[in-house]
């Protein structure tokens, strides 16, 4: 029983499907891993056993009848704790939302339920999705699995952390700036990306709402193609989100990369990338090439201006959408002589010093004395940056970089200095232009994982798809193993 | 040398929209319900909800610029006005900043038979907030206040015009001529008590002759037509004597007090928020096909102004009646079916201001719940002029109608108030007043012929107004000979 642990959704769906274990029996295995595991790993802000014993009971009840279920039912899953689950509290992991629990649910996870997935917990992640560590939950920090003194990464490093220790078979979460893809390299877990777009942002407690993408965490690339399937499509109640019709992503899982053309922006890795990284990325590249692709250098020209333009969209939106908890209707509310200092009081016991940043940042670049010289500029070099990736994507099927310009660092350290700048420097690009990427695993460094980064055109999900398996199934770099307290 | 002071005036008005739901969810767009019963978690503000924009709402909007005479645009967008209050659940305001959906429209209206082109600089969409309710008089003075969210985001149109209106009076005669269009064209309901027409207005002095504007006071909390032209003229005569007096105006907004009949500061310059507009993200820009702007333009109905040049025209009706029978689109509708039915336009226009308004008025009552109907009327109105009842009894059939809502004949009917004309059947009516009035009856054959009146008078006293008073005239003219 206890090798279930270290399985794939699909794999363990095979064994449903034979009937050689039961969802009760899956879902209890994992929920006694995560009283195993979880005081160290510190993935989850709420363990919902309850709903999963039953939901477990549900999946099986529909198999014992009979009924057609989908690849992902009786699976247990663990959600961001960013994302609305109706009578589950949903907290952002700040004090603010310590305590909501919302009437509604996110459409992702209808989509789930539908699917019949078994959400086993919520994961703690930095606060409202600010952060690069999940050091910055107002509860407590989450440790990487893979060693307990790293950080697991962030924003969502507690659904990262889940899936690289054994809490959930995959997990959802959302990618800002690459608060998917730096925790599921760091974690050594594959962090899919999609187009912004093509899941519905309904129910997700938005962090800057023109970046934010809900992507998944999951063991392998045919469990990502799986979870793809089951939550992408459009949203009525989602305005930005995509029509047209839906891909089968398992369509796009082809063992062949042969005349594949792969850009990697050398010069913007100089100098941000530290060389181990570096070195085992160049492995990547020359395997990718003896697999048959070819692989070119690519120049990206407005490259000094991505970080910035980033983290001005950030701060600006995310201090509007963050203007909302302010203790009047739900959530936190301290006490004051006067609505003013209500809000005063609410807001800064409620929020933590990130946010806070983020907050008075976003107030001043969005200010009208400063508008000009600030957001609008970002929103017209994002435009430009946009336009020239579309360019470099008539040339080139996906982009290749490291994930990170570094592996996971212990908590408390100097991330900046260790970075060299900003840990999702290599990420926040795909944000920006609303392209799909993946973060891939590839081989650790002193027990810590490598990610590999791969980008490509807005829907060019198959590229992506293909890369990652052709990878998956020709190296063992990809594929690590479960980790935390030894599995019995 | 004394200063001559033109007045610069220009308004905000703010139309709700009478769409079925909200501007941005599914929640029913209706004045009152049960506090926080109209509500969602998109109009509540809570996190994670996404706005998704009604399309209805969009099509309101280009009625009202196409009857405004507004270039429409065929690309808009939504920002974000960002402050704090409680009534707001997001803290910021969907609204359109740079963009808005409709500009540079104008709107024709007449003053003391002058006609002046009043122009439109913009017309935009944002959402409404929600209600308070202070336990105390103001916010801050509160123990404790009351929020409602079912107004949240209730969609609005605000129409903002140039500053081309030069009085009070011109002022409010803009209002009412807007309110017409909005409620011709079926977009708003347009109730200033109701709080779904708002008007807000930036006025300013100049010495006359000058081209410079001069400092701009804004003025708000004006709930009536009456409130918005007292308010301003008030406003002209303080600042004239600021002015006069040397002094100078300092840029604030104030508000109207109805009760003292006067403004007092609300806010200085200073205390103006900077609302950190930017485009919503959450939101895709709107972009108009022109063939559906020109189908909403051609089935656009006739316009107040138009109208008016109708009644007076084709009817005969004076400019002022005219003016008073299309103030309203109901109104209007219930002379024109009126006179479609009986077609003496004069006769029904007289009887609808006079009799019906009046009616309306005194039970402080709107034509829309009044339980007469135009066929009712008309049919009132032939029966008269075929001499069946009298000028007076009519009226009073009328308020019968007024106040049960059942036919004219019915009416007559059953309180058996058909006049009578039949000289057999009133002659003995009148041999009887003969014979008990025989000092009215002596002075009449002496010569005062005003005693004729006076017994007339006692005969329909007699038939409780139900004779003919020709056909009693002529009997006693007969019989005193």
């Amino acid at each position: 029983m206890s090798s279930l642990l270290g399985l794939t959704g699909h794999e363990l769906q095979a064994l449903l499907t034979k009937k050689e274990i039961s969802s009760t029996d899956l879902v209890k295995e994992y929920l006694t891993r995560i009283k195993m595991v979880d005081d160290q790993i510190k993935a989850l802000v709420t363990v919902t056993e309850k709903e999963a014993l039953e939901q477990a009971r549900k999946a099986d009840g529909l198999r014992e009848k009979g009924v057609k279920l989908s690849p992902l039912a009786g699976i247990p899953l663990a959600l961001s704790d960013n994302i609305c689950t109706a009578g589950i509290r949903t907290t952002c992991s700040s004090r603010m939302l310590e305590n909501f629990v919302p009437p509604y649910k996110a459409t992702v996870v209808e989509k789930l339920a539908e699917a019949k997935a078994v959400l086993v917990g919520k994961c703690n992640l930095d606060e409202f999705g600010l952060g690069t560590t999940t050091e910055n939950s107002a509860f407590f920090a989450t440790h990487n699995p893979h060693d307990l003194q790293a950080v697991p990464g962030g924003a969502c490093g507690g659904a990262a952390a889940a899936v690289a220790g054994g809490e959930a078979v995959f997990a959802l979460g959302t990618d800002t700036g690459g608060s998917l893809r730096e925790p599921a390299s760091f974690c050594g877990v594959i962090g899919f990306k999609p187009t912004y777009g093509s899941v519905s942002r309904y129910g997700v407690i938005p962090c800057a709402s023109s970046l934010d993408q809900v992507g998944s965490l999951t063991r392998d690339m045919t469990d990502c193609a799986l979870v793809m399937n089951a939550i992408s499509g459009h949203d009525p109640q989602d305005s930005t989100s995509v029509s047209g019709a839906t891909s089968d992503f398992t369509n796009f899982l082809t063992d062949d990369v042969k005349g594949l053309k792969i850009g990697i922006p050398q010069e913007y890795l100089q100098g941000r990338v530290v060389p181990e990284v570096m070195a085992s990325f160049e492995q990547a590249v020359k395997k990718l090439e003896e697999l048959g692709a070819h692989c070119a250098e690519v120049s990206l020209a407005h490259q000094e201006a991505i970080v910035a333009t980033y983290q001005i969209i950030v701060a600006a939106e995310a201090s509007s959408n963050l203007a909302r908890f302010d203790g009047v209707r739900y959530g936190l509310r301290i006490e004051g002589e006067d609505v003013d200092s209500l809000f005063k009081k609410t807001r800064s016991q409620g929020l933590g010093a990130e946010a806070k940043k983020q907050i008075i940042l976003g107030t001043y670049v969005l200010s009208s004395a400063q508008y000009e010289d600030y957001y609008l500029k970002a929103l017209k070099v994002r435009a430009l940056i946009k336009e020239e990736l579309a360019k470099v994507f008539q040339e080139y099927d996906c982009l290749l970089t490291p994930t990170t310009p570094t592996v996971a660092f212990d908590l408390g350290a100097d991330k900046e200095k260790i970075s060299r700048g900003k840990l999702d420097s290599l990420t926040c690009l795909a944000n920006l232009a609303g392209i799909p990427a993946l973060s891939l695993p590839w081989g650790t460094l002193q027990g810590r994982p490598v990610g590999l980064q791969l980008l490509s055109r807005a829907c060019g999900e198959e590229t992506l798809f293909r890369v990652g398996y052709t990878l998956e199934q020709n190296t063992n770099q990809t594929r690590l193993k479960l980790k935390g307290k030894e599995v019995k | 040398m004394r200063v001559e002071w033109e007045t610069v005036i220009g308004l905000e008005i703010h139309a709700e929209l009478k769409t079925k739901t909200k501007i941005f969810c599914s929640c029913p767009n209706e004045f009152g319900g049960k506090e926080n019963t109209h509500v969602c978690p998109v109009c509540l503000g809570l996190p994670g909800a996404l706005p998704v924009l009604n399309k209805q709402v969009v099509e309101y909007a280009v009625r009202a610029g196409v009857a405004l005479n507004c270039a429409i645009q065929s690309y808009s967008k939504f920002d974000r006005k960002n402050y704090f209050y409680p009534d707001l659940p997001t803290a910021y305001q969907i609204s359109q900043y740079d963009l808005p959906i409709c500009r540079n429209g104008y709107l024709e209206i007449e003053v003391n038979g002058e006609k002046k082109k009043i122009r439109i600089n913009r017309i935009h969409l944002e959402e409404d907030a929600g209600k308070l309710l202070h336990s105390g008089s103001s916010i801050t003075s509160s123990q404790y206040s009351l929020a409602d969210y079912n107004r949240a985001g209730v969609p609005l149109i605000e129409i903002v015009t140039e500053p081309d209106l030069s009085s009070a009076e011109e002022a409010r005669v803009f209002l009412e001529q807007l309110r017409a269009v909005l409620e011709y064209t079926e977009v708003s309901d347009v109730k200033m008590e109701e709080g779904s027409l708002r008007c807000d207005a930036n006025i300013s002095l100049r010495p006359v002759g000058s081209t410079k504007l001069g400092t701009k006071m804004e003025i708000k909390n004006m709930n009536s037509f009456r409130a918005l032209e007292r308010a301003l003229a008030y406003e002209i005569e303080r600042q004239q004597e600021v002015l006069e007096e040397g002094g100078k105006i300092v840029q604030e907004t104030r508000a109207w007090d109805e009760g003292k009949g006067m403004t007092a500061v609300m806010r200085s310059k200073e205390e103006a928020h900077d609302y950190r507009y930017f485009p919503d993200p959450d939101l895709a820009p709107i972009i108009l096909e022109p063939e559906w702007v020109e189908e909403i333009r051609a089935s656009l109905p006739e316009l107040p102004e138009a109208r008016k040049e109708r009644l007076v025209q084709e009817l005969g009706l004076s400019a002022y009646d005219a003016g008073v029978l299309t103030a309203s689109r109901a109104l209007a509708e219930f002379f024109d079916q009126t006179v479609a039915v009986y077609n003496a336009p004069k006769v029904v226009a007289n009887w609808i201001m006079v009799e019906y308004l009046g009616l309306l008025n005194a039970n402080n009552l709107e034509l829309e719940k009044s339980k007469i109907t135009p066929k009712q009327l008309a049919t009132l109105l032939i029966v008269q002029a075929e001499g069946k009842i009298s000028g007076k009894i009519a009226k009073k059939v009328f308020a019968e109608m007024f106040a049960t809502g059942k036919d004219p004949e019915k009416i007559i009917k059953e309180k058996g108030l058909v006049q009578i004309s039949d000289e057999g059947a009133l002659a003995a009516v009148v041999d009887k007043v003969i014979a008990a009035n025989p000092q009215s009856v002596e002075d009449y054959r002496g010569g005062k012929k005003k005693a004729l009146g006076y017994l007339v008078g006692q005969v329909m006293k007699e038939t409780k107004g139900q004779a003919n008073p020709g056909v009693v005239n002529k009997l006693l003219q007969e019989k005193l000979k």
